[in-house]
C-alpha cells in the first residue's frame, strides 16, 4: 500500500495511521511550536501555540488526525504572527520576569518568544496576584508563571496515579491549585521523583537547593533555538536528577 | 476526619445520586441548597464518598458561577445583566438596593444577611429587568419592587411568604403558528412513530431537511442517524438523547416558554429520537437560572411514568424502554455548547471537547449520543406525526419549518413570535411593534448586528441564520455600550481552556473599557480587530469564535458610536495621571486645582482656592 503523506509546507510528510499533524511533524524533524503538548501525554488542545491550516482551516496540530494528502500551512507569516500574538497573550496574563527566573534559558515559553521573535509583551500587563508555594521540602512552586498547560496534572494523573494538580476556576480567574485542603503542596503525597516534577515548560515548578547549578547561557535553550532542537523535544523523557 | 456534621445532608443527597461521580454538579447544587454554600469540609466529604481527588471536586464547584465556596449571604441577589435589561434600568435598581440595604455589589453584607451581584442574562429579557434571588427569578422589577423586597430581606422573610406576583413568568407568546397554535396531546406523536417504525420516522425527518434549532443548523437526520449507525461496545450497548434547554444566548428565552406550555411536546421528541436512535435514557440540561421550572417538569414526568409514556414499554411497545432524568445547570454559557454540556452532565468542569469524535459516536459517557435543542425536539416530534413533506412545504426549501423568535429590546410587544422560516427582519419589527429601530442583534450576543438598510434581510439558515434571539435597538440607544455589554458577557462566560480566548476576552474588555472611560483612540480599535481575527482562527470553540462578532459588527455598521468617544485618532495611554492622584487626595483631604492635573498630565492652573 502506498504511504500516506500530508504536504506541510509543500514538503511531503508520511505518517501513521492514528497520528496527528503533529506527530507526523515531529517525526520528520519539522518544528511545530507549542506548548501544552508533550509526546508522552494524551494531546490537549489548549494552549492553541500548534494553530496550522490545513486544507484552508485553522486547526490545533496537535489534536487533528493527519489525512493522506492534505495540505498544511506552518511557518507561515499568518500563523507566527497569532502565534507570536498568543505568547504575548501569556507573558501579560502572568507575572514574568525571565532576568530573575531561575527557568531562564530552560524555558519553553522564553524560547519561543526567541523563536518567533516577540520583542516585547505589547499589552497592558495583568498583574495577577499569584502567591508562591514553598510549603514543600523539595519543591518550590510558583504560579506567577503557570500558563495552564496542564502537564503537571496529566503526568499526575496518568504516570504518577496521584491527582495532585487540577484546575479551578474560570476564565481569566482559571489557576492551577493542588490537591490539599489547605492548598499547600507539602500536604499532598508529590515527590521530586514523580513525573509531574519534570513536565513544566515554564518555571512553576521549580526543584530546591538547585537554583542556577547550571548557568545562564550554558542552559538548553541557550545552546541552540528551540526551533532547531526536534530530537530533544521529541524525546523528552523523564529527567528525574539522581 | 470526616465532619459529620456536613454528612448528615450529605448522606441523603449522595444516596439520591447513587454515589455516582457522574452527578457531581447535581450534588453540589444540592449541597449549596441546603446549606447555603459549599463548605470546605463538605468538599472533603464529597472526594472521599464519591472516591473523587478534591482538587477535581474543588475545580468543578469554583467552574460554576452559581455555586459559592465562601459563605454569601442568606439572600443571594442578581441582578440579570444582558443589555435589555440595561436598556430597562437594571443599574440603577441595583444602586438602589445596595444603597438601601447598606450592601456593595459583589460582597456580602457585614451581617450575612445579602449579597448582590450582576448575573448574565436570565432569559427574562421579555418581562425585565429580572433578578434571580436564591435562584427563583423575580420579573418586571420597577422602584417600588425594589424597595419592597428590601424590606423582605430586612424582615428576613422567607422567599414563600414573598408576594407570588413578583414570581410571576408570563409567556408572551405574540404570534403563533404550526408550533405554538396546535394543540399536541402528551404521547401522540410517539405513537405515531412507532406505528412509523424507526428506520421510516428518520426517513420522514430527512424529508423534512429539519436543522438544528441552537444555531449551528445541522441536519437532524444526519445527527440521528449517525448516532443511530454509530458501534456501542458488547458490554454497554447503550445510547443516549440529551435536551439541550442550557438556553444561555443573551436575548433567548423561546425555550423557556416552550417548557412552561408544551413540555409534553418536548419529552414526546425526546422519546421519538430515543426510539429512533436505539437509546433508552434521555437527558434533559437545564440551565440553573430556570430552576424555578425544574418542580412543574418533575410532575409532568411522574405523570408520564403513570400514563405508559416513559419507563418500560413505553406505549406498550414491547422492548422500547425509556425514561428521562433532569440535570441543572448552574451558570456557565458554555455548557451551551454541546460537548462542553456533556462534560457538564458527566459532573466535570465545563470544557468543550476536542472533536472529532462527535458526541454522536462518542458522547455522554463515550457512547453515541444525540444532542438536541428544545425547539429541534419539538418539531422533531411534530415531523413525526405529521410527516416529513408536510413540514418541508413550510418556511424556505434550505431551512423548512418554523422559528421561534425571541424578541425583546425597544418594541411595543416582547414575547415570542413564530415565523415560518425566511420571513424579513422588517416584517418583524413592523409586527413587534419596533417604530424606530437603528439595529436588531440577531441570534444574541454571538449572532450578527443588522443595521437599518439590512432589514430588508430574511431569518433562514441560507440569509440571517439564528438561535431565536431578536434584541431591537431604537434610535436613541448607544450601539457602543451594547458591544461593551457583549464584550463583558464573554469575558464573563470564557471558559479560560484556550489561550486567545481566555485572554482575548478580557484584553477586548480592556480596549472597550478604555475608550468608553474616554482614553481610547484608533490603535485600540485597531488592536480589537487584531484579536477578532485571532479569536476567530484559533479559538478552541464558538465562544471565543464568535466572541468579537458584535464589536466587529458595531464598529462596521455604527462607527460614529466609537469615534465621538476617541480622544484621539492616534494613540492615548490608558493611565490617567489625575486618576492616580484620587487616593492622595482622600487622604489628604484635598481637592482643590492644585491637587489636580489635566487629561495630559499638565498640572491644572491654580485658581482661587476654595
Amino acid at each position: 500500500m502506498k504511504q500516506a503523506t500530508l504536504i506541510l509546507d509543500g514538503m511531503p510528510v508520511p505518517f501513521a495511521d492514528g497520528q496527528t499533524i503533529m506527530d507526523a511533524a515531529m517525526a520528520a524533524d519539522i518544528f511545530i511550536p507549542h506548548l501544552c503538548h508533550h509526546p508522552e501525554f494524551r494531546p490537549q488542545g489548549s494552549c492553541k501555540l500548534c494553530t496550522v491550516k490545513a486544507n484552508g482551516r485553522y486547526v490545533s496540530s496537535c489534536t487533528m488526525q493527519a489525512r493522506d494528502g492534505m495540505e498544511v500551512e506552518n511557518n507561515t507569516p499568518d500563523l507566527n504572527d497569532k502565534r507570536r500574538t498568543m505568547l504575548q497573550m501569556l507573558f501579560v496574563e502572568g507575572n514574568h520576569f525571565c532576568p530573575s527566573c531561575e527557568k531562564s534559558g530552560n524555558c519553553m515559553l522564553q524560547a519561543l518568544a526567541y523563536e518567533l521573535e516577540m520583542l516585547n509583551p505589547h499589552f497592558d500587563q495583568f498583574y495577577p496576584d499569584r502567591p508562591l508555594d514553598a510549603s514543600h521540602p523539595e519543591v518550590l512552586l510558583d504560579f506567577n508563571r503557570c500558563i495552564l498547560c496542564e502537564l503537571c496534572v496529566r503526568a499526575s494523573r496518568e504516570v504518577d496515579g496521584k491527582n495532585v494538580f487540577a484546575l479551578a476556576g474560570r476564565g481569566m480567574t482559571k489557576h492551577l491549585i493542588v490537591n490539599a485542603r489547605s492548598g499547600r503542596l507539602a500536604d499532598t503525597d508529590f515527590s521530586l521523583s514523580d513525573r509531574a516534577a519534570h513536565v513544566c515548560p515554564v518555571g512553576v515548578i521549580l526543584e530546591k537547593r538547585q537554583g542556577f547549578s547550571v548557568p545562564i547561557g550554558k542552559r538548553q535553550y541557550d545552546e541552540q533555538p528551540i526551533g532547531q532542537q526536534m530530537d530533544r523535544l521529541a524525546e523528552r523523557t523523564a529527567k528525574v536528577e539522581d | 476526619m470526616l465532619d459529620s456534621n456536613h454528612g448528615l445532608y450529605l448522606e441523603p443527597i449522595l444516596a439520591r445520586y447513587h454515589l455516582r461521580p457522574e452527578n457531581l454538579v447535581q450534588i453540589l447544587r444540592e449541597a449549596q441548597e441546603h446549606f447555603g454554600y459549599v463548605h470546605p469540609d463538605a468538599l472533603d466529604y464529597l472526594s472521599v464518598k464519591l472516591n473523587l481527588p478534591r482538587a477535581r471536586v474543588e475545580g468543578v464547584a469554583s467552574f460554576y458561577t452559581f455555586f459559592h465556596l465562601q459563605p454569601c449571604g442568606k439572600y443571594r441577589v442578581l441582578f440579570s445583566d444582558n443589555i435589555t435589561d440595561r436598556m430597562l434600568g437594571n443599574q440603577a435598581l441595583m444602586e438602589r438596593l445596595c444603597r438601601n440595604l447598606w450592601v456593595e455589589a459583589g460582597k456580602m453584607s457585614e451581617d450575612g444577611l445579602v449579597s448582590v451581584d450582576y448575573t448574565s442574562c436570565t432569559g427574562m429579557c421579555d418581562q425585565g429587568p429580572a433578578l434571580l434571588v436564591n435562584g427563583q427569578a423575580i420579573t418586571r422589577l420597577s422602584a417600588e419592587r425594589i424597595d419592597r423586597i428590601c424590606e423582605l430581606i430586612r424582615a428576613q422573610a422567607p422567599l414563600a411568604d414573598w408576594p407570588p406576583e413578583y414570581f410571576v413568568v408570563t409567556d408572551n407568546i405574540r404570534r403563533s403558528d404550526v408550533l405554538l397554535a396546535g394543540d399536541w396531546p402528551a404521547g401522540e406523536s410517539i405513537r405515531a412513530a412507532i406505528a412509523r417504525g424507526a428506520e421510516a420516522v428518520l426517513e420522514e425527518l430527512k424529508l423534512s431537511n429539519l436543522r438544528g434549532r441552537g444555531g449551528a443548523g445541522f441536519t437532524t437526520a444526519t445527527k440521528w442517524e449517525s448516532a443511530r449507525a454509530a458501534p456501542c461496545p458488547a458490554d454497554k450497548p447503550e445510547r443516549f438523547v440529551v435536551c439541550n434547554a442550557d438556553e444561555g444566548e443573551p436575548g433567548t428565552f423561546k425555550d423557556r416558554v416552550l417548557l412552561t406550555r408544551h413540555a409534553d411536546l418536548v419529552f414526546d421528541g425526546m422519546t421519538v429520537a430515543g426510539f429512533a436512535i436505539g437509546a433508552a435514557k434521555g437527558l434533559v440540561y437545564l440551565r440553573g437560572e430556570y430552576h424555578y421550572l425544574l418542580p412543574a417538569l418533575l410532575a409532568k414526568l411522574e405523570e408520564r411514568r403513570g400514563n405508559g409514556l416513559l419507563g418500560k414499554a413505553v406505549c406498550a411497545q414491547p422492548g422500547f424502554d425509556f425514561d428521562i432524568e433532569i440535570h441543572m445547570g448552574a451558570g456557565a454559557y458554555v455548557c451551551g455548547e454541546e460537548s462542553a454540556l456533556l462534560e457538564s452532565l458527566e459532573g466535570k468542569r465545563g470544557v468543550p471537547r476536542n472533536r472529532p469524535p462527535f458526541p454522536v459516536t462518542c458522547g455522554y459517557l463515550g457512547q453515541p449520543t444525540v444532542v438536541n435543542n428544545v425547539e429541534t425536539l419539538c418539531k422533531a416530534a411534530l415531523i413525526a406525526l405529521k410527516g416529513g413533506a408536510w413540514y418541508a412545504s413550510l418556511g424556505t426549501k434550505q431551512s423548512t419549518g418554523t422559528k421561534l423568535l425571541s424578541i425583546s429590546g425597544d418594541v411595543e410587544n416582547p414575547g415570542i413570535y413564530e415565523y415560518p422560516f425566511g420571513v424579513s427582519v422588517a416584517q418583524v419589527l413592523n409586527d413587534c411593534g419596533a417604530g424606530n429601530a437603528q439595529a436588531v442583534q440577531v441570534s444574541g450576543a454571538s449572532g450578527i448586528c443588522l443595521a437599518m438598510h439590512e432589514f430588508s434581510r430574511r431569518i433562514a439558515f441560507e440569509d440571517v441564520p439564528t438561535a431565536g434571539a431578536f434584541m431591537v435597538f431604537g434610535a436613541h440607544r448607544d450601539m457602543f455600550e451594547v458591544a461593551r455589554n457583549f464584550a463583558h458577557f464573554f469575558a464573563h462566560e470564557s471558559c479560560g481552556f484556550c489561550t486567545p480566548c481566555r485572554v482575548g476576552t478580557s484584553l477586548v474588555v480592556n480596549f472597550m473599557d478604555k475608550i468608553a472611560n474616554g482614553h481610547g483612540s484608533q490603535y485600540e480599535i485597531n488592536e480589537i480587530f487584531k484579536i477578532h481575527r485571532l479569536l476567530h482562527a484559533a479559538s478552541h470553540c464558538g465562544l471565543g469564535q464568535t466572541a468579537c462578532n458584535p464589536i466587529f459588527d458595531t464598529l462596521q455598521k455604527f462607527r460614529p458610536a466609537y469615534e465621538q468617544r476617541l480622544r484621539s485618532l492616534d494613540f492615548e495611554p490608558a493611565f490617567d495621571l489625575d486618576q492616580a492622584l484620587a487616593v492622595a487626595r482622600q487622604m489628604t483631604g484635598r481637592n482643590d486645582a492644585g491637587a489636580h492635573f489635566d487629561a495630559h498630565g499638565r498640572e491644572v492652573e491654580v485658581g482661587v482656592q476654595s
